[in-house]
């Protein structure tokens, strides 16, 4: 029993800690200034806050029923593919120039999404 | 017979993360799905080894185990200090900076490795390379010393893959 009521505040403070991580992500969403700014909320939701709440769900899990580890299998999921979406976003961003660009490399080296080939030059100085 | 195993197991961190993904998939842990699990991880990898034909060799899995340690500390203090700063920073405060990292890393598992460990600590996203893979982009939120961000970053975690990518 005392271990049921152990669990159950576990659970609850997991849930918490991940609702204020995700309203602190939805926050910052609205919040912060350009584009660039606003892709560093949902990194922290889809870590911490999903990660309290993954915990939470696999403390359940066991204390009361059958336990699973299938969050851990959505954590690691997760954590392997957020970072490539933030990525992408990032690199529309620069691509679009809606953030204030990036500093220049030394010699003629570039940024591979700046680097655009010769042939396609006329299709992104009509987009831009 | 050294020859037999590794072509066998040309990959054997791979079959055992496929194996355990398997069991761990499963609802209910039984020797049977073990099995399956353990076949499936051998196959796979021999299926698809001739599309990883530079992939690193020796790889350092205690040192890898410590460094996922590292990063899931730094994803929790990491986490809190950002909410902090969204908080009760304004943003006319905020000083958000690109941050050029040169890299002494060369194998592109280790950077693609390196960028994700960057962006998965909230407060910085990486977001580009250059083209020779020489430099890394990445973009703070709140910087009042990029440089010492850099250094953060080249010591704390490329250092570190440095020892794992020998």
């Amino acid at each position: 029993m005392t271990l049921q009521l152990i669990a159950t505040l576990a659970i609850a403070i997991l849930l918490v800690i991940g609702l204020i991580f995700s309203f602190v992500a939805a926050l910052g969403l609205l919040k912060l200034n350009d584009a660039m700014m606003r892709l560093h909320a949902p990194t922290k939701a889809g870590t911490l806050g999903t990660g309290a709440f993954l915990l939470a769900s696999m403390i359940h899990s066991y204390a009361f029923g059958a336990g699973s580890l299938h969050e851990l299998l959505i954590l690691a999921f997760l954590f392997a593919t957020a970072p490539a979406s933030a990525n992408f976003m990032a690199r529309v961003n620069m691509h679009k120039r809606e953030c204030s660009p990036p500093p220049t490399l030394p010699g003629d080296e570039m940024w591979s999404t700046l680097n655009v080939p010769e042939e396609d030059r006329e299709i992104e100085e009509m987009q831009t | 017979m050294r020859n037999a195993i590794q072509r066998l197991l040309p990959h054997p961190y791979l079959t055992l993360l496929l194996a355990v993904v398997w069991i761990l998939l499963q609802a209910e842990f039984t020797p049977g799905m073990a099995v399956f699990g353990l076949i499936i991880g051998i196959v796979i990898p021999i299926g698809t080894a001739r599309w990883w034909p530079d992939r690193p060799q020796r790889l350092s899995g205690w040192r890898m185990f410590l460094y996922c340690l590292l990063v899931m500390w730094d994803i929790i203090v990491a986490n809190v200090q950002v909410a902090w700063i969204v908080l009760t920073k304004s943003n006319d405060r905020m000083r958000p900076a690109w941050i050029v990292i040169p890299l002494d890393l060369r194998t592109p598992e280790a950077i693609a490795i390196l960028a994700s460990t960057i962006t998965l600590t909230p407060g910085t996203v990486s977001a580009d390379l250059s083209d020779s893979g020489r430099f890394l982009l990445v973009h703070a939120l709140d910087a009042s010393d990029p440089d010492a961000v850099r250094d953060d970053i080249k010591n704390r975690y490329e250092r570190r893959l440095m020892e794992i990518f020998r």
